[in-house]
């Protein structure tokens, strides 16, 4: 059985969510990894580490000016050439419609955000999350071709070094249709701390920080983890919207979330909620988040959290 | 013009939902709404037709009987019409029988140009609807949209995603889909309550759009539900109250511990 990985990279390095879906893969069938656009020499050795028994190289001169489309076609391609029987592509904004038209270009089933996937053949089944987090749904796909988007953090990637095939083809976008075009850019700014959905440790910040992310990125820093934000911290304008952490933003997994001034409404625990350990800190004794938190403090988040890191470093 | 905004009924979020034998989402009458998201799509269409001349705004809906409740909402926030598309045999579709009768909906309630999508329905919550619509209509896809302006014949929005921002323009037709960032929904005055009542709202079954029962429905979905299992609460954990700095001992040992 063959696997389809649609390989994605953030400033020319691999995407720490493709090595777990790589491994994933492993565990099905052959993985065949697809890339669109130019790759360096690392990214291929990188995705052979993780046992990309090939790597398709796709060149394609219409990617830029019409993402999404242009993306589900060449990968469709890809995957009707290595007759693959599963798709998996990194779950997120982009992966998620890119898978949905692969889908229906083959007729295949789709299933989003899956966050496990087991067995073989025609036995594969997956789980989600669903409903703010509060059920696991466990499915499977009916038509001969899957297609799923994995959340990052399924799974732990495991190293299984192979000397890739690596194959470069080319790729000729040709709508059926007009489309829409991309008029300009400004792609994800490399940052020093870890991403967000990716990272261990995610430090967010709420309403209650009253605009001031200082305390909550010395935590993050000295913790090596990222930082978040509610999306009340959004609409105010202290942080831009990447950092939201809830239904409408990121979901994350880490083995700890530090939630400061954060009240805890069901949309933002949508995204947190299974954390590994989570801290809040939070002046109101009702927040709902000391109803969910490890560890739980009342008290003002500007006065303690200094003193913390300075303890920390 | 006619501008059709795509909303879905849903049950509250802070609702208990459970799910049926069948693994269908249990969907007792009532308590549902219509998409807290959707309402973003329905304010930006209402902003749109304040700019564009000769344009109304049509809320369709795929769903139940009880769906016109989340129809009714969007008519008092200023809606001109509705149509709700209900069958016995859409029951338990998958995303692509739904965009199959949303494209066939939206071919039949007349001089569509354009059809505006939440981000994501609150309680399927996939978000890939607005793609699959665009795809089977053949017109451009502008999705997630943070922000959107009409110019014209033509429309541009900044689209925020993990892989960077953009800004993007299609021409009309075209098929959008708007993210809480757009601008927050309007909230209906009494007047507004009462306006809404004399309003529109067509019904439409299958046959009406020439969709065959056979390619909707649970029979026809793609994808099978297993099992469903309720996730177990989190319990609270240790409430501690500072006093002056008190609790940083134990915050510091807590942090340690999370990290090894
Ligand atoms: C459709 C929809 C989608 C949404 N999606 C998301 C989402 O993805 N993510 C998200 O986060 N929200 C989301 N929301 C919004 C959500 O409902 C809440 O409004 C939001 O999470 C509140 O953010 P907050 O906790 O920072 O602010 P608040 O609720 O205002 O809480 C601030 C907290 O800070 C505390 N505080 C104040 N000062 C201090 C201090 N000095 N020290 C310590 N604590 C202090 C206060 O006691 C309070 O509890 C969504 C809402 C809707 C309707
Ligand atoms: N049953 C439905 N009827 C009308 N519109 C829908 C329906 N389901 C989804 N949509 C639209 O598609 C968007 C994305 O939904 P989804 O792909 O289910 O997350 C929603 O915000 C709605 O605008």
């Amino acid at each position: 059985m063959t696997v389809v990985v649609m390989a994605t990279a953030t400033g020319g390095v691999l995407d720490a969510s493709v090595a777990e879906l790589l491994t994933m893969a492993a565990q099905l069938g052959r993985p065949v990894a697809v890339f669109a656009g130019e790759a360096n020499h690392e990214l291929i050795a990188d995705l052979g580490r993780f046992g990309a028994a090939e790597v398709h190289l796709v060149d394609c001169p219409q990617l830029a000016g019409n993402l999404i489309g242009a993306k589900a076609a060449l990968l469709t391609e890809r995957v009707v050439d290595a007759s693959a029987t599963v798709v998996l592509v990194p779950a997120g904004l982009e992966g998620n419609e890119v898978a949905a038209l692969v889908a229906a270009k083959l007729g295949a089933g789709l299933i989003t955000d899956v966050t496990a996937i087991r067995g073989a053949g025609n036995g594969v089944q997956v789980d989600k999350v669903v409903w703010a987090g509060k059920f696991t749904v466990t499915a499977a796909v009916k038509t001969p071709v899957a297609v799923f988007t994995v959340k990052p953090g399924s799974c732990p990637a495991v190293e299984a070094p192979i000397e890739p095939q690596v194959y470069q083809a080319h790729f000729s976008y040709l709508p059926t249709s007009v489309v829409s075009e991309v008029v300009q850019v400004e792609p994800v700014a490399a940052s020093v701390r870890p991403k967000l959905a990716e990272a261990s440790v995610v430090v967010s910040g709420g309403r209650g920080t009253d605009g001031d992310f200082a305390p909550v990125e010395a935590l993050a820093d000295a913790l090596g983890g990222a930082v978040g934000a509610s999306r009340a911290a959004v609409d105010a304008g202290y942080v831009p919207s990447s950092f939201q952490v809830g239904q409408t933003g990121k979901t994350v997994s880490p083995d700890l979330y530090v939630a400061l001034g954060i009240s805890g409404a069901i949309q933002h625990i949508a995204g947190m909620r299974t954390a590994r350990q989570i801290l809040a800190v939070n002046s109101d004794p009702d927040a709902p988040i000391h109803r969910l938190a490890d560890l739980s403090v009342v008290g003002d988040l500007k006065q303690i959290i200094p003193a913390v890191v300075s303890r920390l470093s | 013009m006619k501008i059709l905004v795509c909303v879905k009924y849903v049950p509250d979020a802070t609702d208990e939902v459970s799910f049926e034998e069948d693994q269908t989402l249990a969907r007792t009458g009532g308590s549902g709404r219509l998409s807290e998201l959707d309402e973003y799509a329905v304010e930006q269409a209402l902003q749109l037709r304040a700019e564009l001349a000769d344009a109304t705004v049509t809320v369709l809906t795929v769903g139940s009987d009880d769906a016109e409740i989340a129809l009714r909402k969007a008519l008092q926030m200023g809606a001109n019409d509705a149509v709700l598309v209900t069958d016995p045999a859409i029951a338990g579709s998958d995303v692509f029988g739904t965009a199959t009768v949303l494209a066939s909906a939206a071919r039949s309630v007349g001089e569509v140009g354009l059809v505006m999508c939440g981000m994501s329905s609150t309680d399927a919550g996939i978000g890939v609807l607005p793609a699959l619509l665009a795809d089977a209509l053949g017109w451009p896809l502008l999705s997630q949209a943070a922000a959107l302006t009409v110019d014209g014949q033509s429309l541009q929005i900044d689209r925020v995603d993990e892989t960077g921002s953009r800004t993007i323009i299609a021409g009309l037709p075209a098929v959008v889909s708007v993210t809480d960032q757009s601008g927050e929904p309007r909230y209906p005055s009494f007047k507004d309550v009462l306006a809404a009542k004399k309003k529109q709202v067509t019904k439409m079954a299958l046959a009406d759009l020439g969709v065959s029962p056979d390619s909707v429905g649970l029979a026809a979905a793609r994808v099978e539900v297993i099992a469903t299992v309720r996730n177990p609460d989190r319990a609270a954990g240790r409430v501690i109250v500072d006093d002056n700095g008190s609790s940083v001992d134990e915050i510091v040992k807590f942090l340690v511990d999370a990290t090894k």
